[in-house]
């Protein structure tokens, strides 16, 4: 499809309502890669089974493959044996990703301050939302996902 | 506790090594031996052979860094008798100089990953394991972190991933 | 060249060794990162066509530093890392440090303390059997049996909830006794709970038990012998599994264990089958105690009237403040419902009552100076719980076998070592050896009736 990305002025409405309208399409199927490790993993099984349905927001299936998912849960602490291993995977993801943070330890480390833990997954790729806890209740996660589509929604988007 | 009401373990250790015992107690009512580096393989190996004791299982092997104490060492074995129902805890005290016990993998399958894991751990070397690597840690981490002169956090830095066709 | 050079025919077995080294093994990698491998264990395979040849196997891909930890923080502050180490059932954790501690301390606790334990403690062991097998039977395509058994365990989570105020990382042990009380609906939840599990047990067992493409992918694959179990020091249901009852609630019988009655279920052959028979009838066995329990426990005062002596803790503590003390000693706090153990009403039922591992009441720490040093004692860094040098190890059955933990005391008020000594490592060591010989597919199930927590084996 031949879409005038610059923005120039006939075309601005058209892109910006295509814009939308593929941010629609994409926030209601995400395509997650569970990279689980530790703890959070316990919650991200309830968030996925009939209690709480992650299916409800389009986010039922995850994909083990890389090249599959559009969303890499980063579910449990991340040591820095491991770390290589996550970028590796994150790689190989294609384009347009997004990462979720999935509890403490993703986040900033949490209580793990030792030579064995990251301190945060931002230090080894970017991330997109942020969930706390630790691990976080499955009502958190399934807020995250919805700020998640927000952002999917309202971003720019490449086609 | 006095000598007279050791259990049957305890005595049987003191007959049968008692030049190499360093101390003996059971307090809070858990059997305890200190034996010299010298004698531990041969100890475990009569504890698990030893009809009246038969101390099949190797429970735990671990070690303790006394630090300021000489040696500065401990190896830690708890053993547990499935048939008499005891469990008997021997230590071993290692050097700062030169850290390395006799191995008991040829007795036990499980010391082999319980070695390695000590050799990471504090840098206690095995003699005769068949296979002595990091267990827990990665090939490129430096020291033995949970010997007490290493801080709890002193971060080492990333490793990039590894090309896999090197 | 002559023509006398003679035809050399090849035996079949040289014709085998030539194919053999023709076609070359193929070395295949599992994990860390792969959806049966739990996320954190690299299982380097030497295949030759579908049978693995060799294995080795990579853990500590979750190393979080838990014994380092310990050593850094003081007594109490231990507890919230012993919930990370088996997470599908921290309360054993959690009680099984408590009871080293104790043991060290010579701290007798109260007998409502000790069911308390003992029900949360089955509780946990039922939420983290069913989370094996749930998780084992979806890795070989029973994805409703894992929506089935997630749903019998979000019903426990929910009582844990109720008891502890969180659902997984309950941090709900303490030195001497447990954080509260149990909550007054409890045993008619608890029952409820119990009642609708046993359901969902029914159904796994009608979809999985009898079922042919399940007991061909269980039945006489990663068989383990007694004698290989022992030498490898594996416990709890894997070791169960190949005939040996060893149960370290009935060979070292500790809290109430004792009084119960139930059966340790054991297998005969060893293999993944076994193992799962054995887990399902373990908690039938669990919830048979729950039930016992709960018919034994000794009340607490509950039913002290304090009608309009009750008041709201923040006023207490202004009330303190300003002085007016005169009285305040006759009455009560009102709490959050996880707080009711602060209370005075079931301070002595859930604690054991000594000040040197005692927390006061908070109606006496706001009333008078004694217990408001004795608070100050045990929490300020540098005083706290301060247990005799020396050192103990103290067992309790976890979720996969023996839960050890191994306290070296200085004296001071920090440990000078503790050493968790998770019974994961065990059966992960002898992995290698049971897989190798059979085929590829067969480590998911194998590795999957191994019950895996990274936690607990990388520590």
């Amino acid at each position: 499809m031949e879409v005038d990305k610059g923005g120039g002025t006939e075309f601005g409405f058209f892109t910006s309502r295509l814009d939308k309208m593929i941010g629609w399409a994409r926030k209601f199927s995400v395509f997650q890669y569970p990279f689980i490790t530790a703890c959070c993993g316990m919650e991200y099984m309830s968030v996925a089974c009939a209690h709480y349905d992650i299916d409800r927001f389009g986010a039922g299936l995850p994909r083990f493959s890389p090249r599959q998912a559009d969303v890499l849960f980063v579910v449990g602490t991340i040591s820095q044996k491991i770390a290589p291993v996550l970028l590796t995977v994150y790689e190989q993801m294609c384009s347009p990703k997004w990462v979720v943070a999935f509890g403490v330890c993703t986040c900033t480390g949490g209580f793990y301050d030792d030579y064995a833990t990251v301190r945060g997954i931002d230090h080894v790729l970017p991330v997109d939302i942020y969930i706390p806890g630790c691990p976080p209740r499955p009502e958190t996660v399934l807020n995250g996902l919805i700020m998640l589509q927000e952002k999917i929604q309202n971003q720019k988007q490449e086609v | 506790m006095p000598e007279a009401e050791w259990s049957k373990t305890l005595k049987k250790i003191q007959e049968q090594f008692g030049d190499r015992v360093i101390e003996m107690h059971a307090q809070l009512g858990q059997d305890t031996v200190v034996v010299s580096k010298a004698a531990i393989f041969e100890l475990a190996r009569f504890l698990r052979d030893d009809p009246d004791l038969k101390y099949n299982y190797l429970m735990d092997l671990t070690a303790v860094d006394h630090f300021t104490r000489k040696p500065r060492f401990e190896v830690v074995y708890h053993f547990l008798s499935l048939e008499y129902n005891a469990r008997v805890r021997v230590k071993v005290p290692v050097g700062e100089s030169d850290p390395e016990v006799e191995s008991l993998t040829p007795l036990w399958k499980i010391a082999n990953w319980l070695e390695r894991e000590t050799w990471d751990m504090f840098g206690i070397k095995f003699k005769n394991h068949p296979d002595l690597r990091r267990l827990l840690l990665y090939p490129e981490f430096q020291g033995h972190p949970l010997r007490k002169d290493y801080p709890v956090t002193k971060r080492q830095p990333l490793v990039g991933p590894k090309d896999p066709q090197a | 060249m002559s023509d006398s050079t003679t035809i050399t025919t090849k035996t079949p077995e040289e014709t085998k060794q030539e194919v053999e080294k023709s076609n070359k093994n193929m070395m295949l990698n599992v994990g860390p990162s792969h959806p049966a491998m739990h996320g954190v264990i690299q299982i380097s395979v030497e295949l030759e066509g579908e049978v693995i040849r060799k294995a080795d196997i990579e853990i500590g891909y979750l190393h979080r530093a838990f014994e380092k930890h310990s050593e850094s923080g003081t007594y109490t502050q231990v507890f919230p890392y012993t919930d990370r180490l088996n997470y599908v059932s921290p309360a054993i954790n959690n009680f099984g440090y408590a009871g080293a501690v104790e043991k060290l301390m010579g701290l007798e606790i109260p007998e409502r303390c000790k069911y308390i334990r003992v029900i949360m403690s089955e509780i946990a062991r039922v939420a983290d059997h069913l989370t094996c097998i749930g998780a084992s039977a979806m890795e070989l395509g029973a994805f409703s049996v894992f929506l089935y058994m997630m749903k019998a365990r979000e019903w426990l989570y929910e009582l844990t909830e109720n008891v502890t105020g969180a659902r997984i990382t309950i941090s709900y042990g303490r030195i001497g006794g447990v954080k509260a009380d149990l909550p007054k609906e409890f045993t008619e939840q608890c029952r409820q709970a119990l009642k609708k599990t046993r359901e969902v047990l029914e159904e796994v067992d009608g979809l999985l038990t009898r079922n042919r493409i399940f007991m061909d992918r269980m039945r006489g694959v990663g068989v383990i012998s007694a004698e290989d179990a022992i030498s490898f020091g594996i416990t709890g249901p894997f070791l169960r599994s190949t005939g040996v009852a060893y149960d370290v609630r009935k060979a070292w019988p500790y809290l109430v264990y004792d009084r119960m009655n139930f059966d340790v279920p054991v297998g005969t052959t060893g293999d993944n089958f076994d193992r799962y028979l054995v887990r399902m009838e373990e908690m039938q066995q669990s919830m048979r105690i729950i039930e016992q329990a709960l018919d034994q426990i000794p009340e607490g005062p509950t039913n002290i009237d304090h009608e309009g002596r009750v008041i709201e803790p923040d006023l207490m503590a202004d009330l303190g403040k300003f002085g007016k003390t005169a009285g305040l000693l006759k009455n009560e706090t009102l709490l959050e419902p996880t707080l009711e153990g602060t209370g005075k009403r079931v301070h002595l039922q859930i604690r054991a009552n000594d000040k040197d591992a005692w927390i006061p009441p908070k109606e006496q720490v706001y009333s008078n100076i004694e217990a408001l040093m004795n608070h100050f004692k045990i929490i300020m860094l540098g005083h706290g719980i301060r247990p005799p040098k020396g050192e103990v190890y103290n067992m309790v059955e976890g979720g996969n076998g023996e839960l050890g933990f191994y306290i070296v005391s200085d004296g001071t008020d920090r440990p000078w070592r503790v050493r968790c000594n998770g019974p994961c490592m065990r059966p992960m060591a002898a992995l290698a050896g049971i897989i190798t010989g059979g085929q590829m597919a067969d480590i998911i199930a194998t590795f999957g009736s191994v019950n895996m927590i990274a936690g607990e084996l990388d520590r």
